[in-house]
């Protein structure tokens, strides 16, 4: 029940929202996705920590298809929905100081969003997924296109095309799936699982490669990430955040709830080339990196960066990979959306974003420098703060698939610190010129949102087993059940 | 029957208001008289009332006469101000309801008279309609055309009824199938002759590629609301009537044909997409989507499964809706700028929330995005096709699809992101109620699509 709760709440508030039309869209919004974080933290409490599928509800739907409304939560769904829930008043938030045109449909579109990704995490349908997975599509489409920056009607019509051909192979892998269920076929997710399991290897390969694709461009992997940099950058901060923060974490959500369990054999055969791609995009995407002027691009890149670590451990299949992944998930929702907020804060003030352009700020404004540092030292994951332990157990995850693509995804780690220390020593150190030199204090909900995600980070680095907790039986269940599938 | 009987007095009802002079009052008699006309049909469900053997009332023909019957009346609804604007108003009413007539007709014969009957009833009234628009050069031409390349196909259907007589001896489809099934392997050449020419003459009438050609200037240059019709209802009929001739008559010789139409389905899918991106006219592309819907119903045919029937009913209901929104706002837009380019639509969003927003729906629908009745309509088809095994045509249909969403976003970018040069609204009042209609439809059939692929 509270799951569907979860889901339609956003939704209704939404809706209130467009009924509503006031002025104050944005307070209504903010309070109505508290409320939403507040339930999901009541379901924490009540979540039991064994591997079971938890909160579940089971409608028939379509049930001449055998599609039903199933939804439900295990530790790894919970947490992302937790991830879910908490940024998104954090993003709300961080646009208190926006002025957007046309806020009501803003918001809304916002909430929209929100009901989406979670039902994406929570669907126990292979339907339902995908329904919720292209859901999530259209409001965020309508948010960079409506509030983006330049050039943004060919930007995301890119993105937008771009994940649609992906989600269209996985429409076909899910067919494939659905046609060779027992007796009278169904989407139901544990059938799903025992069809894929029963395909012979070939057939398994195909499957992996149609879902694969779907996950790879979302997150994005290299090559499929050619979308990612112009989306990011056009998009509205808040829809970049959405994209980044929560958006991105469903491709990865999808490696682990709806491709490695489905088709372990298309694993063995494609996991290889999926974990190398990984492994490529983190060095790529971290020397394209280096070589940014632009602050919010860079962001962009290193993202890319830190998503193909998290694939890599996923698709290394170990309890290490993939719990290193439902940390690291978190963690970089976190100080994404953090990083970002600071590009926004500093193009406010300043009207630029060209990293050369500044310099100084930290003489003029100590205490965004200080909340700037720590989101920095989570993101280049120096120990104590949330990007260590996910790092380290995704690298930890990776050597034991193979000591040498852990070795290059380490370079991840060294070339993250190049270049977010060098655009920090680049931004906020050195002389103050004419552009930063009245660089204005931190408003009040800016100073919220930074203090809130600066202490995220250091609570969860010093003391993250509660969270850990949560996913750690759905985790080594999963992996268990994937390591029997491939005989180890 | 009953729904039958009464269209066609609505009909005349509608000749006689010249004569009796209540021409003004015809509006709400026909909206009345179709919503009776819904009704009556639904009494004919599970009765499977057979009539001299010419038509039956099964559950397959009652249900795609409502799809028919409830499309029409949406699509009254958009066209009240073009029976008003009309010297001959009245005609026109008639012309309208007698093709309803021949659509009805068409989805429910089991002898090919029958269908000929139908085809023509419905093909004959479109001729006129097409050119109602008497003074204008591009009408004139629509229809002439169109009767041209009409009276070709409907010869080749003809020929194909009379060689698959000459080879069985009978028009009745159940009598042809089983003289299919005790002469199996040594059936008359000329049958299969006759399979095929039937074939190009439905192909035509569902504007499948090649057979294509006309519908292009055709669509463009009919009145607006004629377009619609001819987008919604007559395709809806003549693929009701196809897949109803295919799959009872011919189903067992399916092996000489089905190749046949998988090759069609391919290129008219690609050919139907393809050219729409390149036009600049909203209604020649909306004339071009129409093709490449055509493509996507084509592959239920091809897959000629127990999927097939529901996935049809629900695709031309599906599409069908969607077409009607779009029609309608194309046609308030193009009255309100004097033009039907992309251009047209830049800034809907500012001035015409409500438009913009049912404009928007509609395209995702005629797209194929969730939670739309289009998605699951494109969904269920490839779930048809896939069972068949036609694992290669849901791949071009795929990647047709994904061409789709571009000319169809093309018009949302429009909407919501270029300015208008005049911040003028469109006048949308009278249609405010179709609009809501359509959007509520549109919602409900995606996210409870159960109703109806239960029905067949």
């Amino acid at each position: 029940m509270i799951t569907v709760l979860l889901i339609f709440f956003p939704l209704l508030a939404a809706l209130l929202l467009l009924l509503v039309n006031s002025e104050r869209a944005k307070n209504i919004a903010l309070l109505a996705a508290i409320v939403e974080f507040g339930i999901s933290v009541f379901a924490i409490t009540q979540f039991q920590h064994t591997a079971n599928v938890q909160f579940e509800a089971n409608i028939p739907w379509i049930s001449s298809l055998g599609i039903n409304f199933h939804v439900g939560m295990d530790g790894i769904s919970l947490l992302l929905v937790l991830l879910t829930t908490f940024l998104v008043p954090i993003i709300i938030l961080t646009s208190f100081n926006t002025e957007h045109k046309n806020p009501t449909s803003f918001y809304t579109l916002i909430l929209a969003m929100q009901m989406a990704l979670i039902g994406v995490f929570v669907s126990l349908d292979g339907f339902l997924f995908y329904v919720f997975w292209e859901l999530a599509l259209i409001p965020i489409y309508f948010i960079c296109l409506m509030w983006g920056g330049e050039n943004r009607a060919k930007i995301t019509f890119k993105f937008f095309v771009y994940t649609l051909a992906g989600s269209l192979l996985m429409l076909l892998g899910l067919i494939f799936l659905y046609q060779h269920t027992a007796g009278p076929h169904t989407f139901d997710i544990d059938e799903l699982y025992l069809a894929g399991k029963s395909l012979n290897a070939s057939e398994q390969g195909f499957v992996f490669l149609a879902m694969f694709m779907a996950f790879a461009i979302k997150m994005p992997i290299f090559p499929f990430h050619t979308w990612q940099p112009d989306t990011y950058t056009t998009a509205p901060t808040q829809g970049t955040m959405l994209l980044s923060g929560i958006m991105l974490k469903m491709g990865t959500y999808g490696l682990i709830r709806w491709l490695l369990p489905v088709v372990p054999l298309g694993l063995q055969q494609w996991g290889h080339l999926a974990i190398l791609l990984s492994v490529i995009g983190i060095v790529y995407a971290s020397c394209i990196a280096i070589v940014q002027k632009d602050f919010k691009r860079l962001i962009a890149y290193s993202s890319i960066a830190h998503v193909g670590l998290i694939s890599a451990g996923i698709l290394a299949a170990n309890v290490q990979g993939v719990q290193g992944a439902m940390i690291q998930m978190l963690s970089h929702g976190v100080n994404v959306v953090g990083l970002f907020f600071i590009v926004d804060i500093i193009q406010q003030r300043t009207q630029t974003r060209e990293i050369a352009a500044l310099g100084g700020i930290r003489n003029v404004n100590p205490q965004f420098a200080v909340l700037f540092l720590i989101v920095l030292l989570g993101s280049v994951a120096l120990p104590l703060t949330n990007g260590f332990i996910g790092e380290f157990l995704l690298l930890n995850g990776v050597y034991q698939y193979s000591a040498g693509f852990a070795a290059f995804a380490g370079l991840s780690v060294i070339l993250g610190a190049v270049y977010m220390l060098r655009s920090y020593q680049s931004i906020m150190l050195g002389e103050t010129n004419a552009i930063t030199t009245g660089f204005a204090p931190l408003s009040g909900s800016e100073k919220a949102v930074l203090v809130i995600l600066c202490a995220a980070i250091i609570a969860f680095g010093v003391y993250p087993k509660p969270l850990l907790d949560i996913a750690e039986p759905s985790v080594i269940k999963l992996v268990e059940g994937v390591q029997t599938a491939l005989g180890k | 029957m009953k729904a039958l009987i009464l269209l066609s007095s609505l009909g005349v009802i509608a000749l006689l208001a010249e004569i009796f002079s209540f021409k003004k009052l015809m509006y709400p008699i026909v909206l009345l008289g179709l919503i009776g006309t819904f009704i009556l049909n639904l009494s004919d469900w599970d009765t499977n009332q057979t009539y001299y053997n010419m038509m039956r009332y099964d559950n397959y023909a009652v249900a795609f006469s409502s799809v028919i019957i409830g499309i029409a009346f949406l699509w009254f609804l958009m066209s009240e101000s073009f029976f008003k604007a009309a010297d001959s108003m009245s005609d026109h009413y008639a012309l309208i309801l007698f093709a309803l007539v021949g659509a009805v007709i068409m989805v429910s014969f089991v002898n090919m008279t029958m269908l000929f009957l139908g085809i023509e009833i419905l093909s004959i009234s479109m001729y006129v309609l097409a050119g109602s628009n008497k003074h204008d050069i591009s009408s004139n031409e629509s229809a002439f055309k169109y009767l041209i390349m009409g009276s070709f196909a409907t010869g080749f259907l003809l020929f194909g009824v009379a060689l698959i007589y000459g080879a069985t001896g009978s028009f009745d489809l159940s009598e042809i199938k089983i003289f299919i099934l005790s002469h199996q392997g040594n059936v008359a050449p000329i049958f299969y002759a006759g399979v095929l020419l039937m074939l190009v003459g439905m192909a035509f009438k569902v504007s499948a590629a090649p057979f294509h050609f006309w519908a292009p200037d055709v669509y463009q240059g009919a009145p607006t609301v004629i377009t619609a019709f001819m987008a919604t209802i007559v395709k809806t009929a003549a693929f009701a009537a196809f897949l109803r001739l295919f799959s009872n008559a011919f189903s067992n010789v399916s092996d000489s044909y089905a190749g046949i139409i998988a090759v069609m389905a391919a290129i008219t899918l690609l050919v139907g997409n393809i050219s729409a991106v390149l036009q600049t006219s909203t209604k020649r592309m909306l004339a071009y989507s129409s093709i490449a819907h055509a493509g996507y119903m084509l592959l239920a045919l091809v897959a000629a499964n127990s999927y097939s029937n529901s996935a049809i009913l629900f695709y031309t209901a599906a599409y069908s809706i969607g077409s009607i929104g779009t029609f309608c706002i194309l046609n308030l837009v193009a009255n309100a700028k004097g033009n039907d380019t992309v251009e047209a639509f830049n800034g809907l969003g500012k001035t015409n929330p409500l438009l913009a927003f049912v404009m928007t729906l509609a395209l995702l629908s005629l797209a194929g995005i969730p939670p739309t009745a289009g998605f699951f309509a494109k969904y269920y088809i490839f779930t048809a096709a896939f069972y068949s095994g036609y694992t290669g045509l849901v791949i071009i249909a795929v990647i047709a699809s994904l061409i789709g969403v571009y000319y169809y976003f093309r018009l949302i970018i429009a909407m919501y992101f270029k300015d208008s040069t005049d911040e003028v609204p469109v006048d949308q009042n009278n249609h405010q109620l179709l609009l809501i209609l359509v959007a509520v439809a549109i919602i409900a059939l995606g996210l409870f699509p159960d109703f109806i692929i239960r029905l067949l």
